[in-house]
């Protein structure tokens, strides 16, 4: 294979830009799949990413392309997560292609996400060209966004593409502008072989999949490679590329080269993403740098609805782990939910997707309860200790201070929503930095907010209040100092380990009185009357009463209504199986979950 | 011999009330069909029921009173025809207000129909406008007056409670009419309301234009109902259901203690020969074929009847009978729902009682009786 015709390149932009639609386009325009076999947005195999619109797991597809030059190239296109959360994905994207694509909407503009993308993308040293999107709408300024792109990110972009990737225009610009534009790969065929894991995925059939970019040498089959960091050594099976929807095999994969390796591996910890594959007899001299360590930012205890689902739950996770590195999680015990996992994720939106996936993909049934983010905790006797899950808070009086992760966020919004954006970061404890005019007519704010301020409903406060206009990033500044409480909750005098969370001490009240609120609903009338409370260090702060119930009872019950009263009651018994019992009070599973949407009928 | 009962569906109404989530049509369409249908149906049953005694026999709906006398004539033609019917056979036909005649009624005498079922349901015009019923007090009480004079003794009264904006002071207003007839009725059908999905009062309270009285509401009314029937002379022989001893319904005292019956017509349900089944509820499929297809056929093992007879039985106040459950099913109460009836009964659910002949009935507490899906959820 000719180097020289090979362009390995990604497509970065903000969400709802049109980065799929235009890697739809590209695949549709260029070899191998008619337009008949598309199915409307190839490049997003799973079922969640179709329905969200947005982009999860990395995946790549190799097409061919015949330029105007009368030469065929090959293109790699590797699909990168569009949103935040997924930063940690979208380097390992990167660092696998040789340049990128940034698309940018006619009409909106830059967002705070193109320019994420972009910094990563100029970051791993990628050559970066503009293509303009959406120029068919009404409100499109592409003249406007080119001005933009070159004061604000500083790259040319007089001679981007202006295009439609939903109407097909300006697509056979953008086909040549990859060919001219993106470098094509370097590296000797002939050189021990280095290879760079970005993905991978598990098929009961042939094992670990390898998803790896070749820097230098060859891999074939048969090849004895050995894994740099976890040291697992394994003959390789197959070797091939992408083919759309598909993977086709091949008889190599050299220096230059995007595809994947099987060997039969079944160990799934033996294939850390980020990871170097090597020859096991001629070993490349080091490593890839790999990617850095992320940190998880939020954490949450997951415990399946079924509690003999326990081991199914630990396999899911173990694979989803498999290519998403980012997911963290150890086994915990609760008293109310019995056996689960403490789990650590990138952020909001990553949570909520992995509990999708395992419900969806794994069809388990899951009980999620109120996610957290990581304390510090000093004790008075010299002691400290990072939390994750608020049961394990030492008592009060052995806790000398606590701090709590604080986070630089950047809100970018237009004029008219500034001040009550402003009143919204105001009133999750942000402390107030600067804002900018970046152009007329928007601003960007930053804020200091902590974090856990922003994990419960922060996007969707932030949208509502904008009508969709601001857009937001943050990464961790540190850690600082607070005043926080562990707030407890009691159902019928019992505490229930599973409903306590950590919050600031002012809004400790509020938060404990919408709680039991919440849960009144939540909880199903019994025999006898239920107390709801909400305490902190032992103080009860709020209260709400389950009354007893006075009425079950289905008046009309003849020939006709046997059948369905039977149904009923198997219906009946059914939900009652899956209460969760706290001392002689059942408990919906939905209850757990309640005070994920405390906020949502404020 | 065996008994079974009769259930003739008329699916036909003037229109549908709000509430109403049975099986009826508010337009008349194949009426004539239909009727000729029920009748076909009629006939196609006489041979598996040849052994049997017919022990009650019941027109329901919908709004069977509607039909003319010559309409539902062929149905009493083939039922006197093909079947045997037991001396002191029950019949009764379901009447609503002002779709009632004096001529209808002498029909129903002539056809030995000797009892009725009259849907007052409320005493206050404004409540009867509000759950879409198309009849008003007046016409209520010239019905009841028509039924007297054409002869009819043994006279039920639906009544219902929970209604939407109604207060336990306009509930007292309907029992207080209730009382005030003359000739007093002698068994009061008394309903809280249900509030089924897919009605167009489900719609309306989901929406927040009308309001149901809240739980403790509920049941004041409906401790009002016991009181003012009792002090009228009417015991609650069931759930709903309230009579003057001797006056229960027999046709569904047959549903609860598990008498087979057969349903002819649109939708309606069977349990005959061990098995449920229902009927069809397309009506150009059941014109096309009447005795039709047996859908959601479900043929009892053992456990189920004895289930089915735990939950039904104890609709009845005075419960289920021990010794003959023990005799029925080879197996005792105790054997069979020994734990789940002590934890009951431990919370005051349930109770177990001789009578005076030295049988043990187990029945409902009337706390228990209020809470009956609680308890009865156990049994399946």
């Amino acid at each position: 294979m000719d180097q020289s015709k090979i362009r390995n390149f990604c497509i970065v932009a903000h969400i709802d830009h049109g980065k799929s639609t235009l890697a739809d386009r590209i695949i549709e325009s260029t070899g191998l799949l008619t337009s008949r076999e598309m199915q409307e947005q190839v490049l997003d195999n799973m079922d969640l990413e179709r329905e969200r619109g947005i982009t999860i797991k990395a995946q790549a597809v190799r097409t061919i392309y015949k330029a105007k030059d009368g030469e065929e190239y090959v293109f790699n296109l590797i699909d990168t997560p569009g949103h935040v959360d997924f930063n940690y994905e979208v380097s390992r994207s990167l660092a696998a292609c040789d340049g990128a694509i940034l698309v940018v909407d006619a009409a909106q503009g830059i967002e705070a996400q193109t320019l994420a993308n972009v910094y990563l993308a100029l970051d791993h040293d990628l050559d970066v060209f503009p293509v303009i999107n959406k120029i068919d709408l009404p409100s499109a300024e592409p003249q406007r966004v080119i001005d933009e792109i070159e004061d604000v990110i500083g790259i040319e972009a007089q001679d981007a593409p202006l295009i439609s990737a939903k109407n097909g225009i300006g697509i056979d610009e953008v086909l040549e502008a990859i060919v001219h534009k993106i470098p094509a790969p370097k590296g000797d065929p002939n050189a021990p072989l280095k290879a760079l894991i970005f993905d991978s995925l598990y098929d009961s059939y042939r094992g670990v999949i390898v998803f790896c970019r070749i820097m230098e040498g060859t891999v074939r089959r048969g090849t004895k490679i050995r894994m740099m960091a976890t040291g697992a050594v394994e003959d390789v099976v197959e070797v091939g590329y992408f083919g759309p929807g598909q993977m086709i095999p091949c008889e190599e994969l050299s220096a230059g080269m995007v595809g994947y390796i099987t060997a039969s591996i079944k160990n799934l910890g033996e294939t850390a993403v980020g990871d170097t594959v090597t020859e096991e007899e001629r070993p490349c001299a080091e490593a890839l740098p790999g990617y850095k360590k992320v940190q998880s930012m939020v954490y949450c205890g997951m415990y399946p609805a079924d509690g003999a689902k326990y081991p199914d739950l630990r396999d899911a996770l173990e694979k989803l782990k498999l290519n998403d590195a980012s997911l963290n999680y150890e086994p915990e015990t609760s008293v109310a939910l019995g056996f689960g996992f403490r789990c650590g994720f990138l952020g909001l939106l990553h949570l909520e997707i992995i509990q999708e996936r395992l419900e969806r993909e794994y069809n388990l049934d899951l009980v999620t309860t109120a996610p957290g983010v990581v304390y510090h905790v000093y004790c008075t006797n010299g002691e400290s200790m990072s939390l994750t899950n608020p049961s394990n808070l030492p008592d009060p009086t052995m806790i000398d201070y606590m701090e709590e992760p604080i986070v630089n966020a950047e809100i970018m919004v237009t004029k008219d929503f500034v001040g009550s954006i402003m009143e919204l970061c105001q009133e999750r404890r942000g402390k107030y930095v600067s804002m900018e005019y970046i152009e007329a007519g928007r601003a960007l704010l930053k804020y200091e907010l902590p974090l856990n301020e922003i994990i419960y409903d922060f996007f969707d406060a932030l949208k509502s209040r904008s009508r969709g206009y601001a857009s937001f990033d943050y990464e961790l500044k540190g850690y600082e100092r607070s005043s926080l409480v562990k707030l407890d909750i009691l159902i019928n005098h019992e505490e229930v380990d599973a409903l306590s969370f950590i919050v600031h001490a002012d809004s400790a009240y509020e938060r404990g009185r919408r709680m039991c609120e919440r849960l009144k609903e939540e909880i199903p009338r019994h025999l006898f009357e239920i107390p709801i409370q909400a305490a902190v260090g032992g103080k009860i702060i709020a209260r709400e009463t389950v009354k007893a119930m006075r009425k079950d009872v289905l008046a009309k019950c003849y020939g006709g209504d046997i059948t369905r009263k039977k149904k009923l009651l198997e219906k009946q018994k059914e939900g009652k199986k899956r209460m969760r019992q706290i001392g002689n009070v059942e408990i919906p599973q939905a209850a757990f979950m309640s005070v994920l949407k405390l906020d949502e009928d404020k | 011999m065996e008994s079974v009962e009769l259930y003739f569906h008329i699916p036909f109404c003037v229109r549908k009330c709000l509430y109403c989530d049975f099986l009826s049509f508010g337009d008349g369409r194949s009426r004539q069909d239909y009727v000729r249908a029920l009748a076909q149906e009629t006939e196609m049953h006489a041979e598996e029921c040849r052994k049997m005694t017919v022990s009650s026999v019941f027109f329901g709906g919908g709004t069977p009173s509607l039909l003319e006398p010559r309409e539902l004539e062929p149905v009493f033609a083939a039922l006197r025809a093909g079947f045997r019917l037991a001396e002191d056979c029950e019949i009764t036909v379901e009447c609503n207000p002002g779709t009632v005649t004096g001529e209808k009624l002498d029909f129903y005498r002539e056809m030995g129909v000797n009892r009725l079922s009259i849907g007052l349901q409320s005493g206050l015009d404004e409540e009867l406008r509000r759950i879409g019923r198309i009849h008003s007090k007046e016409q209520f009480l010239e019905t009841w007056e028509a039924a007297a004079a054409a002869g009819f003794t043994n006279c039920n009264l639906d009544i219902m409670s929970a209604l939407p904006g109604q207060t336990a002071e306009d509930y007292r207003k309907t029992l207080e009419l209730v009382g005030s007839l003359d000739p007093a009725p002698v068994h009061v059908s008394a309903y809280s309301l249900i509030l089924e999905e897919g009605t167009p009062l489900y719609d309306l309270v989901q929406r927040g234009a009308l309001t149901l009285p809240g739980e403790d509401a509920d049941r004041e009314m409906y401790e009002e109902t016991g009181r003012f029937l009792g002090e009228m002379g009417l015991r609650r022989y069931e759930v709903s259901n309230y009579a003057v001893p001797g006056y229960e319904c027999r046709h569904n005292l047959g549903y609860w203690t598990g008498v087979p019956y057969l349903g002819l017509g649109l939708g309606a349900s069977s349990y005959f020969g061990g098995c449920r089944y229902r009927h069809t509820e397309d009506m150009a499929a059941y014109l096309a074929d009447p005795a039709g297809t047996r859908l959601e056929e479900q043929i009892l093992t053992k456990n189920e009847r004895m289930s089915e007879r735990m939950i039904l039985g104890l609709r009845l106040t005075r419960g289920i009978c021990a010794e003959d459950f023990a005799e029925e099913f080879g197996t005792g109460l105790r054997e069979a729902y020994g734990e789940t009836i002590a934890r009951h009964e431990k919370e005051g659910l349930l109770i177990t009682e001789k009578d005076e002949n030295g049988r043990s009935f187990l029945r409902f507490t009337e706390k228990g009786m209020d809470l009956e899906n609680y308890v009865l959820r156990d049994f399946v």
